[in-house]
């Protein structure tokens, strides 16, 4: 097992909210950044105590999905959440993951941005908050108990610890610690807290985002046991999707701030091998023109670079000519396994799935998915469900200001099967999800429920939404058709005693020969695909021109 | 004739199971009544019903009930037939009306889905609604210097009070054994009627006097032609002075386009018209007593204008002098000039004049 401890690879750093505090942290150094999470907490997701609650649940299930998917490990979560008092509840997980080296995790639960390698490319989950370390701070600050952890890393040994955060400091404290082989070999993470929350049963509760979490990662097997009792997602895939891989930004994607800090911080030498190395898409001949644009020598060191000289650079290159980024990095999660997500947890009778190729937006690239359910036990009245997902995350808040929401408003459901009035959102028996895979994705503010709604995200999503309604609509009217069917096939059983009653008074024929005769035809008639020239609503009576019999 | 529907009404009934038993799927021809199988018949002076036909299948979504209701009308009037007894279109409604197959669904919602279907079957068997023994609302009065017998009873037309006899629904049975009349004067008017029978015109004058109360019954329209047809009497219509009006006259003169299957039996393209003409407006000087033609009136007769049997230079004429002055009169509005002006000039100066029109 490798030094890369689970919370040691959270990507706290891609996140905006995390670049902010650092921001604001290095221009005040006087407050640490302990102090600025304090002060800030509902920038963070801890707001009020529900949504406190669940950035905690998603905080910790996040951080084991990722950790366990970078070690090819099959993740197998068990979380708890159970009330302590009125307004407290403890908050544990145990996952399967690879575990941690125990010299590794008070830094890597008890400091804020540790290790950031803040501009590292990768489509990840942890893109949320301040990641569990955030979540120790929180149960610090209401609860004033430590966060404990117990984890191994497979080899014989158990490390048991007791943390909390010095706040002034930014250090973490250790409450105890023991790292001892107390008989069992296992790998894995167990970390439990108690926090001030309350726990909703609702549509952006911790149980629908756990439900959500099982259809997004279909490869997981989650047991959560709430306080309104145990649920169990199994598994409906045993194969993780391959693992994302890591690009450097795309100088379109890199903002001033960000640009500032990988010229201040890059081993390169020159500030032409830091365009080339540090940046996806820049070869040496594209270096140069930026720096000929910007009216610096390239071959100057990167450190010699002024903040003039540095905006200069950054906007010659905006202006270059480049490469769209290379889109091989994202994992989306493929039409399968959204299938599997979808029809282990939502009883519906149709599926489909639409994984879209790869596009870029403003440096980024991205990818969308959209799954659809429709019928069966779905509700019939009532909008449709819509399930927004980033990076295999769900989003529970803000649904209003997302693009995904945007895009399913603006789509024509009533083509594909749903009602819709206006351009309001779908109503109808059905469940559309829809993945935005990015290695950066952008959201709408630092509370990260909501992406920003650019047009070439709205068009991609439009694109898959249309796809898999497409498909959804096909079904439709190939069930409306054989509910046409069935119904026909009634309307003729039921007129066929009456039609032979009466031939039988007009011609004194044997009445029950004559059903007989026409169930039999009533039966091949409605097997028979006889009636598809009908569909289009064919009940005007044709018209024959023979004239015969005519007077 | 009871035997011809019966065996009509049979083999309708046959042609269908014959096709069962081919093992072909049912169907039944019914003529097509829309306009565009309604033709003008220039030299019967009739409305006749085209040769275009359109077939009702059983096993088709959209004609299974009409087909199953067609069949069980048939069946109804085979059975009344055969035991010579007559029904109402409203008592046979009421007769075939039940759910099917303990469903919620019933055979015949209301008497508007059996109405049409007793005319596909009449057109399709080439029959008369009287002949399936369905009886048509009764409507319509006569009275004159006639003897008929009905049913075993002699009737004396000109014995009947102030009320007249009332014209049946079928008068196919109905036996002449005495008309002492020189011609029959079909009023549209029950009022008009009334008026003209207190005056005694029909004993004046020696015609039949009819009152139509409206569009005329079917009886009434066949009683016209009967008496045109076996006594070679001419027949004149008066009617108010409007599109509708002209059109009740045209219908008792060239049938009805809803029944153009049954024109033969039904029109007596001898009819002329005796008034009111919007000329007479003029000539009687009714002025003060016409009425502002609305934009109903006034479409329904721009409608006539083209309907062939009103191609006649004269109606042509009296339509667009319609048209052009918008106006219209009732046949009350000769009572201005008196109540017997009707009775005592008017008519009389049109029959002395022979001032008809086609």
């Amino acid at each position: 097992m490798v030094g890369t401890s689970i919370f040691g690879c959270e990507r706290m750093v891609d996140d905006p909210a995390g670049k902010n505090a650092e921001q604001m942290a290095k221009e005040h150094k006087e407050i640490s950044v302990s102090e600025f999470f304090e002060k800030n907490r509902h920038l963070l997701g801890y707001d009020n105590p529900t949504r406190a609650l669940i950035t905690v649940v998603k905080e910790f299930v996040d951080n084991s999905l990722d950790a366990c998917e970078e070690a090819r490990i099959l993740p197998r979560i068990w979380l708890e959440v159970k009330s302590t008092t009125s307004d407290r509840f403890r908050v544990m997980l145990k996952d399967n993951g690879p575990g941690m080296m125990d010299n590794r995790i008070p830094q890597t639960l008890g400091k804020l941005l540790v290790g950031s390698k803040f501009y590292k490319n990768l489509q990840s989950r942890g893109q949320q908050g301040l990641g569990t370390k955030g979540a120790v701070m929180y149960s610090q600050l209401t609860t004033g108990k430590p966060t404990s952890i117990v984890a191994s890393t497979g080899n014989g040994k158990t490390s048991f610890y007791e943390l909390m955060i010095d706040v002034k400091k930014n250090e973490p404290k250790i409450v105890s610690h023991q790292y001892i082989e107390d008989g069992r070999v296992w790998h894995g993470l167990k970390i439990e807290m108690e926090i001030e929350g309350r726990y909703v049963e609702s549509k952006s509760g911790v149980g629908e985002f756990i439900k959500q979490v099982a259809i997004a990662n279909p490869f997981a097997e989650i047991i959560f046991d709430g306080p309104s009792g145990r649920v169990e997602f199994q598994r409906g895939a045993m194969e993780l999707p391959p693992l994302p891989k890591e690009i450097k930004p795309h100088p379109y994607g890199v903002e001033l701030g960000i640009f500032r800090r990988m010229i201040q911080e890059t081993s390169s030498r020159t500030v032409k091998s830091f365009f080339t190395n540090d940046f996806s898409r820049v070869g040496g001949i594209s270096a140069d023109e930026i720096c000929k644009l910007a009216g610096v020598n390239p071959g100057v060191s990167p450190r010699s670079i002024d903040a003039d000289n540095s905006e200069k650079l950054f906007k010659a290159m905006k202006n270059a000519k480049l490469l769209r980024p290379p889109t091989d990095c994202l994992s989306p999660l493929g039409e399968e396994l959204i299938l599997s997500g979808l029809k282990k947890e939502i009883k519906a009778e149709f599926f489909s799935s639409v994984t879209r190729p790869p596009s870029v937006y403003r440096g980024s690239p991205f990818q969308v998915e959209v799954g659809i359910a429709y019928g069966g036990e779905l509700p019939q009245e009532g909008a449709v469900d819509i399930m927004r997902i980033s990076n295999r995350v769900p989003l529970m808040y803000q649904a209003g200001d997302c693009a995904i929401t945007k895009a399913v408003a603006g789509t024509d459901w009533k083509k594909y099967g749903f009602n819709q009035s206006g351009k309001n959102m779908p109503t109808g028996p059905g469940v559309v999800m829809v993945h935005f895979a990015s290695t950066w994705v952008p959201y709408t503010s630092e509370s990260k429920q909501a992406i920003a709604s650019y047009n070439i995200i709205i068009k991609e999503i439009k694109l898959a939404l249309q796809e898999a309604g497409r498909r959804m609509q096909k079904y439709v009217s190939g069930k409306r058709r054989f509910e046409m069917h069935q119904q026909r096939k009634k309307i003729f059983e039921r007129y066929i005693p009456e039609v032979a009653e009466s031939l039988g008074k007009l011609t004194k024929e044997n009445q029950e020969l004559i059903k007989a005769k026409l169930q039999k035809m009533a039966k091949e008639v409605t097997e028979v695909k006889l009636f598809e020239s009908e569909l289009e609503g064919d009940d005007i009576e044709e018209i024959v021109s023979d004239g015969e019999g005519d007077s | 004739m009871r035997e011809t529907t019966s065996k009509k009404l049979y083999q309708m009934g046959k042609e269908i199971v014959e096709q069962i038993n081919e093992e072909k799927k049912p169907s039944m021809k019914i003529p097509v009544r829309s306009l565009s199988n309604i033709k003008w018949d220039e030299t019967n002076k009739l409305l006749t019903l085209g040769d275009k036909k359109s077939k009702r299948h059983f096993f088709n979504v959209g004609h299974a009930r009409k087909f199953m209701q067609t069949l069980l009308i048939a069946s109804f009037c085979k059975d009344i037939v055969d035991e010579n007894i007559h029904a109402s279109i409203r008592d046979m409604y009421y007769n075939l009306k039940h759910s099917i197959g303990g469903s919620k669904e019933n055979t015949f919602e209301e008497q508007a889905e059996s109405d049409p279907l007793i005319v596909d079957i009449e057109t399709a068997l080439q029959t008369l609604r009287e002949q399936l023994h369905l009886l048509a609302d009764r409507k319509g009065v006569v009275v004159g210097n006639v003897v008929v017998e009905d049913r075993g009873d002699s009737i004396n037309w000109s014995k009947l009070g102030s009320g007249g006899w009332s014209i049946p629904s079928v008068v196919e049975d109905i036996k002449f054994e005495k008309v002492d009349a020189d011609f029959v004067l079909v009023i549209e008017k029950n009022a008009g009627f009334e008026r003209l029978h207190e005056d005694k015109l029909w004993k004046k004058y020696n015609c039949i006097l009819m009152g139509t109360g409206g569009q005329a019954a079917r009886g009434t329209r066949r009683l016209i032609k009967r008496l045109s047809d076996e006594y070679k009497l001419p027949v004149y219509v008066l009617t108010d002075s409007d599109s509708y009006g002209w059109y009740i006259y045209s219908v008792i003169k060239s049938g009805s386009m809803a029944l153009a299957h049954a024109s033969d039996e039904l029109g007596t393209p001898s009819a002329r018209f005796i008034g009111l003409t919007i000329s007479d407006i003029k000539d009687y000087k009714l002025e003060k007593s016409v009425i502002r033609a609305n934009d109903r009136d006034l479409k329904r007769a721009k409608e006539l204008l083209e309907y062939p049997w009103f191609h006649h230079k004269e109606w042509q004429q009296e339509i667009k002098l319609m048209l052009d002055k918008k106006i219209k009169a009732e046949i009350e509005a000769l009572s201005s000039k008196g109540l017997k002006f009707l009775s005592d000039t008017y008519l009389p100066e049109k029959l002395e004049r022979k001032e008809f029109l086609p």
